[in-house]
């Protein structure tokens, strides 16, 4: 199955990263090379197998529902491209 | 002192031989003479080093010191260190001064540790070459015009490069093991959840473990004490107990089984590895291990399911850098989606963009089953190889790469050669078990590796077999021309 440029297109939009035109026809060349790499899995039989998330199987630790971190919000914010008022700052979103 | 381990500068700091502010302004020269042409150091934090070294020199004077007190050490800069420039190689985070320590910084501190600097590294830890790196590529000690590995290209750099004794990396599909085997060093990739992920930047974080790296076995053994053990911090950490690593190194090896699979002896490994590693298999022999044929029949498929599961998990995992809370942000957005488009446009590098896309399309619907699901269900199958080959076997032994060091531009523009240089140590970041890669000969005149793999928890009998291994031979002992002195 080869990638067409549509798909690169709508891919690029569901990750959120801008693509230049001129950037289209790289990635779909690329992006089809790897998808056909990946395909080598269908020599596989894999009926009735069960996925594997994760090196141990473990379901997640809990852990006791109480405070444990301190308040950061300051610290935190220093790394901020643009923040006001204990508030990250967006372009305007509703109008 | 740049060529002493880790052992014999604890013994020498203790001794009062010199102190941790001398050693420690001794590698700091070194990388001020010779990291302009390697490219290893993303930060070098010579002032917090030396605030550092001063307080180790009065914890070893009033004896209150760890073995490891006031020894230099370098950490991957994918390790958040607080107050200090984290970037991950990344331009995303060319302006991040992460909040707090990572718990590997954190272990190394109560050790006493003196944190010379950052390393270098491919951007998010995506990449076999340290080429895919914001701030440059790392040029190989043994051949400038060669690669170092990757992605902790700029730890095993360093750390051959006597410009700091040891230094930290972590190991996705091999980013440990690969680069101390191009450059001629022990890198160990302990069980996953063995060492704590809490501040370490997510790549694929099923796959992510953080060791060592150093110049033997018994340095790796040393660290790999400090960096270990339950961090409440780190959902997926062990609660095992942790083994005194160094005491088990001169375990007998007498009545050991290897097993060397067939399917890693094939047409990709370049015949003169497949003889070094032949030369190295009669040395185990004589030190009283037996040495077996064994298959892990599903390995091949490794690269192909690691190539969806590791670009899935880095697609969300990196869904994080928006441009809105930390990390770069776009010029002029002009509303809230091209701030996002843009700002993760212009900050990552082709290499993540081309995984995330990748990652995003194998998550999407429609094609989730036949690409995630699928892959899932074969990491399984590979699991399940090695549980098969560990009935026969204690130890599996291969290669670590196919080749030596490829030159800096060779594989750039071929993803899918790049992607398969890392096929021997994939497989066992998918099944989660402790590998070690240890020197074990020159192919011409470059530095080559071999890989051992033990079952979960068994990082002690890997190092156990790596130092006497290094016991009998001196391959750990070269030195990088240029770099002796």
């Amino acid at each position: 199955m080869s990638i067409q440029q549509n798909d690169v297109i709508k891919i690029a939009h569901l990750a959120r990263l801008q693509i230049a035109d001129d950037e289209i026809a790289g990635y779909t060349v690329k992006l089809s090379k790897v998808i056909t790499l990946l395909e080598e899995m269908n020599q596989i039989n894999t009926d009735g197998i069960l996925p594997m998330a994760h090196p141990f199987d473990h379901a997640q630790r809990l852990r006791e529902d109480k405070v444990t971190e301190s308040d950061q919000r300051e610290n935190l914010f220093r790394n901020a491209p643009q923040a006001e008022a204990g508030l990250f700052l967006v372009p305007q979103v509703i109008e | 002192m740049h060529n002493m381990t880790l052992a014999e500068l604890s013994r020498h700091l203790e001794q009062g031989q010199f102190s941790s502010v001398e050693l420690t302004q001794h590698f700091l020269n070194r990388i001020e003479q010779y990291d302009k042409a390697l490219n290893s150091f993303i930060s070098v934090t010579a002032e917090h080093a030396l605030a550092q070294a001063k307080h180790a020199d009065i914890l070893i004077r009033q004896g209150k010191a760890h073995p490891l007190t006031g020894i230099p050490i370098a950490q991957k800069d994918i390790f958040c260190t607080e107050g200090i420039k984290t970037t991950c190689g990344s331009k995303m985070l060319d302006n991040f001064i992460a909040p707090y320590d990572a718990t590997v910084v954190r272990k190394c501190q109560e050790a006493g540790l003196v944190m010379l600097g950052k390393t270098n590294m491919d951007e998010f830890a995506m990449g076999s070459s340290n080429e895919n790196s914001y701030y440059g590529p790392v040029r190989n000690p043994w051949d400038l015009d060669r690669v170092p590995g990757g992605s902790s290209g700029g730890s095993s750099a360093a750390v051959a490069a006597r410009l700091v004794p040891a230094a930290t990396g972590t190991d996705t599909g091999g980013s440990i093991r690969q680069p101390a085997a191009l450059c001629n060093l022990v890198g160990l990739k302990p069980t996953y959840g063995r060492i704590s992920r809490y501040g370490m930047i997510a790549f694929a974080s099923s796959l992510d473990q953080a060791g060592p790296m150093t110049r033997t076995a018994e340095d790796a053994a040393l660290l790999l004490e400090v960096l270990s053990g339950f961090d409440e911090r780190d959902s997926t950490s062990l609660q095992d107990p942790v083994p005194k690593f160094s005491q088990h190194l001169n375990d007998s090896l007498q009545g050991l089984r290897i097993g060397l699979p067939k399917e890693y002896f094939g047409a990709g490994l370049q015949p003169e590895i497949a003889k070094t590693l032949e030369v190295a298999c009669k040395e185990l022999e004589k030190l009283g291990a037996h040495i077996q044929e064994i298959s892990l029949p599903r390995s091949g498929l490794a690269v192909s399911v690691y190539y969806v599961i590791a670009p899935a998990e880095c697609s969300s995992n990196l869904s994080r850098f928006d441009g809105v809370r930390f990390g770069y942000r776009c010029e002029n957005p002009k509303d809230l989606e091209d701030l996002y488009k843009r700002s993760r446009a212009e900050a990552f590098g082709l290499e993540v963009k081309q995984r995330i896309m990748t990652g995003t399309y194998a998550l999407s619907a429609g094609y989730y089953d036949a690409f995630y699901g699928k892959a899932q269900k074969i990491r399984r199958l590979i699991c399940e190889d090695y549980q098969n080959a560990f009935k026969e076997v204690d130890m599996i032994l291969g290669p670590t790469t196919t080749s030596p060091a490829f030159k800096l531009g060779e594989k750039k523009n071929d993803p899918i050669s790049m992607y398969l240089s890392d096929i021997y140590t994939i497989p066992t970041n998918l099944a989660g078990l402790p590998g070690i890669s240890v020197p074990v000969g020159f192919v011409d005149n470059l530095p080559v590796g071999m890989q051992l793999t033990a079952n979960y928890l068994q990082e002690a009998r890997l190092l156990n077999v790596a130092h006497q291994y290094q016991k009998v031979s001196d391959w750990h002992l070269r030195t990088p021309n240029g770099y002796e002195k």
